[in-house]
């Protein structure tokens, strides 16, 4: 069930929205920089698509410990949720980080939700307002939530969606002041969500490049 | 006479789309491309001026542009990038590398490649 997920998009195409995305986590890299006053490292995301359970394995795999998510939602010609996710023991350093570390830990404690979703927020609508713009649609975005968990359940928020839903993995590395945190931008969306998304794409990429795609990019 | 660019990005959409800009400034210009700094690097000695990608697996933007300049010190480079974080557009600057943004406008790669023109022009080019 999985390979016909994967190819759902070309490699051209799925070539298309890592362009975007890069440019979106550019973006987010440079606000949060604003918010945190020095440079902030984001590296190159890596993009897969995977059925749900395939990605509900690969983040199992990958982490072991107690992690932490903010969750929006987003609407319009594509709709679906979208997830920032990474390990919770460094979601305190990630608060120190962008409070500037001058914090007792009580404050910080006391702050790390908060934090926590205007950092969420900032990456998540850089990656998604970009994606949208470029695309000459608009998304609107929900406020964010935090979520803490093992995995399985980031993938299983009400309302409850058809299991055919896709997930679209991707993931970055950040470094803030040093510290060196590694996360996962999710996005779940279904079937006629990422066929829209396929459509968007392809006018893109025509858009951009003055040529249709090639069929297949081998 | 049509100038020699080279344009390097990880993203093939990416260099479709500087591309189409260069062609409808420059059609005479000749179009060079590299998905990776590494085999940007093999290329350097048969093109006149380079376009960069920052943010790309392997060696970055930068760090390329840092090594080009050693060996072509008058070679016109700009950096492109979505993160126009102050660091990095110094970063450009300390290398002498233009910062253009990205998605690239028309105007801004009008803008670089004009002052390259220019440059090479009066070093005999």
């Amino acid at each position: 069930m999985s390979a016909p997920v994967a190819k759902v998009l070309d490699a051209f195409e799925l070539d298309a929205l890592t362009e975007l995305v890069n440019i979106g986590v550019g973006r987010a890299a440079n606000s949060l920089r604003e918010m945190v006053g020095e440079q902030v490292h984001l590296s190159v995301p890596k993009i897969s698509l995977l059925a749900r359970n395939d990605a509900v394995r690969l983040l199992g795999e990958r982490e072991e410990d107690k992690l932490v998510a903010v969750h929006q939602v987003f609407d319009g010609d594509i709709h679906g949720r979208v997830l920032l996710i990474f390990p919770e023991k460094k979601s305190l350093e990630l608060v120190r980080a962008v409070t500037g570390g001058e914090l007792s830990l009580e404050d910080i404690m006391e702050l790390e939700h908060e934090a926590l979703a205007e950092t969420g927020n900032i990456i998540l609508n850089g990656c998604l307002a970009t994606i949208a713009n470029l695309l000459e649609r608009n998304l609107k975005m929900s406020l964010p939530e935090i979520l803490k968990g093992d995995g399985p359940e980031f993938f299983e928020l009400d309302p409850p969606t058809d299991t055919g839903e896709v997930v679209l993995f991707l993931y970055i590395d950040f470094a803030l002041r040093s510290r060196d945190i590694n996360g996962y931008i999710v996005m779940l969306m279904d079937m006629p969500s990422l066929t829209a998304l396929k459509v968007l794409l392809r006018e893109f990429i025509h858009r951009t490049t003055g040529a249709a795609p090639p069929r297949q990019d081998a | 006479m049509g100038y020699r660019v080279l344009i390097v990005d990880d993203s093939k959409l990416a260099r479709m789309s500087v591309g189409k800009a260069l062609d409808a400034l420059h059609p005479d210009w000749v179009r060079v491309e590299a998905a990776t700094a590494e085999d940007a690097a093999a290329l350097l000695d048969e093109v006149d001026l380079v376009l960069l990608d920052f943010n790309m697996p392997g060696k970055d933007g930068l760090e390329f542009a840092a090594e080009l300049r050693g060996l072509h010190p008058d070679m016109p480079v700009a950096i492109i990038s979505a993160n126009h974080q102050v660091e990095i557009v110094n970063r450009a600057g300390a290398v002498g590398a233009a910062f253009l943004p990205k998605p690239l406008t028309a105007q801004a790669l009008a803008g670089f490649l004009d002052d390259a023109a220019e440059r090479l022009k009066a070093a005999g080019l």
